[in-house]
């Protein structure tokens, strides 16, 4: 049970006394909020007590009359907003003048009760208020959160970014002094290795503006019938090279022809993200198994390998950017960490889903379902 | 007879990073084991007792290189440990080990960071080992 101080500043102590008699059993519910709120009540008979009690007991809402024996409802207004407490205030006025309100809402009233008032009233007025209270906690909270998620991917990042830096640096640095000798034969190894370190850097950087096109939704997509099957025959022609390295057979199992209306950098991106994950999680020798299903209002794409697998765990991490699942199988295996991120959000701009099915030394197999959109048909 | 060379255990997932400073530790004169994990320096550590250990803070876990140390303390006691790191430039966070609270629970006796010169190495070997 969640609780909410409401401070009460009238002068009128049956005003007061009548405001706890009503409030004090009332709980507010809404089906979106975890837990009811419930309300505790304070109460001061002047201005000048209502700010001691703002210090002392820190409300989250205040009732307040504006003709008060001292300074006027106005100034504790006045007083909240100067020292930009989060705190609604909802001002009671017997006369609702036009002056007033119209003075109270620029500095920040979020709302009116005239008196006198019916309890149903009143507890109409603080449900809204518990709502807006609610809504502007749950935001302030996911904007904190954003931006602690935000803080670790660049973390995370200008680690993934400053390490290849950093062996390319270490290895021209044993150029420079020439630590192995003064033959340029000897750097082989150390300048096959700054070319690789380099190579993998662009990938990151490639993938990295691929994965800030989607988040921000720039890029228009540029709709066309395309023929997926097509796509995926590209896909299997680019990890070629990769896959008889390996020994891994690739097939694919699908209609001539399946036309999707998609943008065609996109659905590379997708098949190439598939395929060559499965080729490269395989083991030697092992299997690539594409398969292409048109069936009624949705494509479904599904490439499973033969490869090392992986447990429910690690199922459970895989699409978080950077996550790459590291273990005595993969080690040898370079990524960047974000390809099936940003395979996840790129499915989704299509209103998709991606499902992956998984057994460690068995094989994974990744099925991603595209929606036709009424559109397309 | 020459002296038995003494033994560095140095621990790094970045396979670039281990062979660089395999080269430097072995340039200033020290036999080195390479592990390319955690879990392999785990292991490592099973059989051999080295003379000094470098390891990598973040490998399969985040605070690999603090898991290491402290399993590497209550085998050996006596092993003087170095982390060495590349947290401070990136994030902000500085672990100089200085801190009271963090020492107490961080076994390492040095951390520095990733990319040190061969001398400031060499140095800082020697003043641990006291050689």
């Amino acid at each position: 049970m969640a609780n909410l101080k409401i401070l009460v500043v009238d002068d009128e102590p049956f005003i007061r006394a009548g405001i706890d008699r009503i409030l004090r059993n009332f709980k507010v519910d809404y089906p979106f909020m975890e837990e009811p709120f419930e309300f505790s009540i304070l109460e001061a008979a002047t201005g000048e007590e209502g700010i001691e009690s703002i210090e002392r007991d820190k409300p989250d809402i205040i009732l307040l009359d504006n003709k008060l024996p001292g300074i006027q409802g106005v100034e504790v207004l006045e007083y909240v907003k100067k020292k930009k407490y989060d705190i609604v205030v909802v001002m009671i006025t017997s006369f609702a003048s036009l002056d007033l309100a119209v003075k109270a809402t620029s500095d920040g009233a979020y709302d009116f009760i005239p008196k006198p008032f019916t309890p149903q009233e009143l507890k109409s007025a603080i449900e809204s208020i518990t709502k807006h209270v609610f809504l502007v906690r749950m935001t302030k909270q996911m904007q904190a959160q954003g931006k602690q998620i935000r803080f670790q991917f660049l973390s995370v990042l200008s680690h993934e970014l400053k390490a290849p830096l950093n062996a390319i640096e270490g290895y021209l640095k044993m150029m420079h002094e020439k630590q192995l000798g003064d033959k340029i034969d000897d750097y082989d190894q150390v300048i096959d290795r700054s070319l690789k370190r380099i190579k993998a850097m662009r990938n990151l950087i490639l993938d990295l503006l691929d994965m800030t096109r989607i988040e921000s939704g720039q890029k228009e997509k540029d709709l066309k019938p395309l023929n997926l099957v097509e796509i995926a025959r590209t896909s299997m022609d680019t990890a070629k090279p990769m896959a008889i390295h390996k020994e891994v057979k690739m097939v694919l199992n699908a209609p001539s022809n399946i036309v999707y209306d998609s943008d065609s950098s996109e659905m590379e991106i997708i098949f190439n993200n598939l395929v060559s994950n499965a080729v490269k999680y395989n083991r030697d020798g092992g299997r690539v198994e594409i398969n292409l299903l048109d069936e009624p209002g949705q494509v479904v794409i599904s490439v499973a390998d033969t490869g090392i697998g992986m447990t429910a765990e690690e199922v459970g991490r895989l699409f978080q950017e950077f996550v790459r699942i590291k273990n005595e199988k993969t080690k040898e295996i370079t990524g960047t960490g974000l390809g099936l991120s940003i395979l996840k959000k790129l499915v989704e701009t299509y209103g998709g889903k991606v499902t992956v099915e998984s057994t460690p030394d068995v094989g994974t197999k990744f099925t991603v379902n595209l929606p036709r959109n009424l559109k397309a048909i | 007879m020459e002296p038995k060379k003494k033994i560095v255990l140095i621990a790094d997932d970045d396979m670039d990073y281990l062979f660089q400073l395999k080269m430097k530790v072995e340039s200033i004169g020290f036999e080195v084991i390479e592990a390319d994990s955690q879990k392999e320096a785990e292991k490592v550590i099973e059989r051999v007792k080295p003379d000094l250990a470098i390891f990598d803070l973040m490998m399969e876990n985040e605070d690999s290189g603090f898991i290491l140390s402290y399993k590497m303390k209550r085998r050996y006691p006596d092993v003087p440990i170095i982390i060495a790191t590349a947290v401070t430039s990136e994030t902000g966070i500085s672990f100089d080990g200085a801190d009271e609270g963090a020492s107490r629970w961080i076994k390492a006796d040095l951390f520095l960071e990733k990319g040190m010169r061969t001398d400031q190495l060499q140095r800082e070997i020697n003043k641990l080992l006291k050689l």
